[in-house]
């Protein structure tokens, strides 16, 4: 495809500018490159979380398109309000966009989430997953991975941080029948900007479900945000794919994972991880995988 | 192009100076963030304008010019993240 969004046609204008993310916010570039693509018809929705926090410090408002917080369990439901208002007033070229983090997508806003889908309103949802609550200070969400260590699974003799393994769930709004969701990573830009492009372009709902490391939830030096998100590919906790008609494909199928230790030990929150551990993540990634290779139609081979 | 921008703002004196609601002027910005650099990034005559950092800038920080790119100080929290994937070592970060 030659009219594909780049960095060299990308808009110039910034939507998200002057906010206070911590330096290295790998959510913050999540949005930013978000409403980049969706350009100024955007209407960005965002719950409690991070992004409302660092964005509207009244009178400091660092969106420049037309944005509201919504409740923490609600970003979907107030999609669908702003969506159909929008319609109702005659506004035309807009995306009612949700920009919501790992916990107000698969824990608190799940059900408004799962209601929209079931609806099928016109509307896209990005889940900028950060694997735990980093707004409130660190606490486990439902796609905090195994042994991750927070302030809720904290790490001692016996017990190794998070026991439950991350929650699929790509694959529970796959499992809605939905008519376009992706995963993507900020690790690979191009990908998700393709993503966000096909998304918008959807009628009815798409979610994206995005990764977005957290420099000081993760425990890694700020400048190390976009190099981990790409080991995390590489090692195989983390896979590009996509759901449209019905069908999963795999975006990025790799040969051969890089090491799993020189992943999770470069950060702070697998610090406390024994071999035993590693083994666990190690099996849990080959399982995933294995079903994957299996079950999903037109695998393709490196991009 | 455009972006949110610095503004004058004046604390509200009087009952009336307050708004009415919680809408605001969207993209109005009031303060800097280049205090919370220990660092800053200096793009230096090796780069090759392939934009990777230009694209991967978490606060959307460094723009393209006429002859290449530049970086607006005023909002760069110095991360680092534009040194780390020039393909090229064109950034160089230089102590405050």
């Amino acid at each position: 495809m030659s009219n594909k969004i780049t960095a060299k046609t990308i808009t110039d204008s910034e939507f998200f500018y002057g906010h206070k993310a911590c330096a290295g916010c790998g959510g913050s570039l999540a949005v930013r490159i978000a409403l980049k693509v969706l350009g100024e018809g955007a209407i960005s929705v965002l719950p409690a979380g991070c992004m409302s926090a660092v964005g509207f410090n009244y009178p400091h408002l660092c969106f420049s398109n037309n944005s509201i917080i919504s409740t923490f369990a609600g970003t979907a439901s107030m999609l669908t309000g702003v969506e159909a208002g929008a319609r109702a007033v005659g506004i035309k070229n807009f995306k009612a966009v949700g920009l919501a983090g790992d916990g107000g997508t698969a824990d608190i806003g799940i059900q408004a989430l799962s209601g929209a889908i079931d609806r099928n309103d016109d509307i896209l949802y990005i889940c900028y997953d950060n694997e735990a609550y980093m707004n409130t200070g660190i606490q486990k969400s439902g796609l905090t991975p195994f042994g991750a260590k927070t302030t809720t699974t904290p790490s001692g003799e016996n017990i190794h941080g998070n026991l439950r393994p991350k929650k699929n769930l790509f694959e529970i709004v796959a499992a809605h029948d939905i008519p376009y969701a992706a995963t993507a990573s900020i690790g690979n830009l191009p990908d998700f900007i393709n993503k966000i492009e096909k998304a918008s372009k959807i009628k009815g709902t798409a979610y994206i479900h995005v990764v977005a490391p957290c420099p000081i939830g993760w425990g890694i030096p700020v400048n190390e945000t976009i190099e981990i998100a790409r080991k995390m590919m590489d090692c195989g906790l983390w896979y590009l794919a996509e759901y449209e008609n019905g069908k999963f494909k795999l975006n990025k199928n790799p040969s051969d994972f890089s090491s799993i230790e020189d992943y999770l030990l470069a950060q702070g929150r697998f610090k406390h991880l024994e071999a035993a551990d590693i083994e666990i993540l190690a099996l849990q990634r080959d399982t995933k995988w294995a079903t994957i290779r299996k079950n999903w139609n037109n695998i393709q081979e490196e991009l | 192009m455009s972006k949110p921008y610095l503004r004058p703002y004046q604390k509200p004196q009087k009952l009336s100076d307050y708004p009415l609601g919680t809408a605001s002027e969207a993209g109005y910005l009031v303060t800097k963030n280049s205090g919370w650099r220990n660092e800053r990034p200096i793009i230096t005559d090796e780069c090759i304008n392939c934009l990777q950092c230009y694209l991967y800038c978490p606060d959307g920080v460094i723009f393209k010019t006429e002859d290449g790119l530049d970086i607006d100080y005023d909002f760069c929290k110095g991360c680092g993240i534009c040194e780390k994937i020039c393909p090229k070592q064109a950034i160089k970060m230089e102590v405050e």
